[in-house]
């Protein structure tokens, strides 16, 4: 396991300690430091595991291509990403988005629009490195308000790379998106609903 | 002739039959000089009390319950429920076979195998490593070990404390960099990995 800063996630506290009793979404699959930072503050946190849930959907065959299939689509959606609108205050996505291809990115960044609450945020990591084959996965815990921890899920191919314009163009239906380039070629990106 | 014969030939017979008791004895325990000893009583009572003793009732791998469970003691489940579980004031074990599928209302709950459902604890819930838990939890404490799934929504109950605990919490809250003790397992970045495996970290209200 390693840890790094993480200036996404300072901004992303910002919010966090302004007012208690928010209710935060992590898609990282629960951790006993994440679950223990966001309920110390006084928040509510939901958590799931979306790269599981993939997995568990996509994972038997050809994983992008079933991700064209619009009834495992429809199964994906609804077991990962079925919340009311505006439930959020806040969502820890992480690099998730990488590994939803084009078409079920737009929806799921749809879905994602429609479950948070108009002034909170969205962190979300991008890797830069366009020439990778396949990026290291990790399942990521908050140790602090600027520390994260890494622990390991092997590697994945990415479904594409993104540089700022296309990652503007993702988030178009956003109020703003902010990004924070790290030394590790890591894109954390704070998106404002 | 043959019976008479058997029947004098009896009287001398009681030494090795009287004999015997003693030599069947060393099985049992102590009682044998009572003189009761002849009776053969199963041992079954002796340990079908002792299971109340201990306060942890069991529902084994092959139990199948349909309903609503009330329970006056800590409960470990290793089969299948269904339904409702309500023991405020014990512990819910659900075992590494366990699938509960209910809403679950106990003081504690610990989970190795599998439960759906929403857990209301008023101390502590201990999800364990390759447990899988679906729901929704209220609860003071919570444990989650590495490789336990969990899916839901974690509401953190404020117990009743001591004011000093509670301002220690209100300062930690609004601190910009909270190094509670809660997360004191993951401090040191080295330690993090294992200290986490071992589910040591945990939440103090």
């Amino acid at each position: 396991m390693e840890t790094r800063s993480s200036s996404g996630l300072d901004q992303f506290c910002s919010l966090l300690v302004e007012r208690p009793g928010l209710t935060l979404l992590d898609l990282a699959g629960a951790s006993q430091s994440t679950v223990a930072f966001i309920t110390n503050l006084g928040h509510r946190i939901y958590s799931d595991d979306l790269l599981l849930q993939m997995d568990r959907c996509f994972g038997d065959g050809d994983f992008y291509e079933n991700q064209s299939d619009s009834q495992k689509v429809a199964q994906f959606l609804d077991t990962a990403l079925d919340y009311p609108a505006q439930h959020f205050d806040g969502a820890l996505v992480w690099d998730t988005l990488e590994f939803l291809s084009g078409p079920l990115l737009e929806t799921v960044v749809r879905r994602l629009n429609h479950m948070l609450r108009p002034g909170s945020y969205l962190l979300a990591l991008f890797h830069a490195e366009e020439r990778a084959e396949t990026i290291p996965t990790y399942s990521y815990r908050i140790l602090d308000r600027k520390a994260i921890t890494l622990a390991p899920r092997g590697r994945r191919r990415p479904a594409q790379f993104f540089n700022n314009r296309s990652l503007e163009k993702l988030f178009s239906d956003f109020e703003s998106v902010k990004f924070f380039l790290t030394r590790d070629h890591l894109r954390e990106v704070i998106v404002r609903r | 002739m043959w019976n008479r014969r058997k029947e004098e030939e009896q009287p001398p017979a009681p030494k090795p039959v009287a004999a015997q008791p003693p030599a069947a004895q060393p099985a049992r325990p102590q009682p044998a000089k009572e003189g009761i000893p002849m009776s053969t009583v199963p041992s079954r009572p002796t340990e079908s009390f002792d299971a109340p003793r201990t306060g942890n009732a069991v529902l084994g791998k092959s139990v199948i319950v349909k309903g609503q469970i009330l329970s006056r003691e800590d409960l470990t489940i290793d089969g299948e429920v269904e339904g409702t579980i309500e023991m405020q004031e014990h512990r819910l074990t659900v075992g590494p076979n366990g699938k509960v599928r209910a809403s679950v209302k106990a003081r504690e709950v610990i989970v190795l195998g599998t439960l759906h459902g929403n857990v209301e604890t008023g101390d502590r819930i201990d999800i364990r490593k390759e447990a899988k838990l679906v729901g929704d939890i209220r609860t003071a404490r919570i444990v989650i070990e590495d490789g336990a799934y969990f899916k839901g929504n974690v509401d953190i109950v404020r117990a009743e404390v001591p004011k000093p605990a509670a301002t220690a919490a209100t300062t930690s809250a609004s601190a910009p960099r909270p190094q509670t003790p809660a997360t004191s397992p993951a401090v040191s970045p080295a330690s993090a990995g294992p200290a986490m495996a071992a589910g040591v970290g945990e939440i103090k209200r």
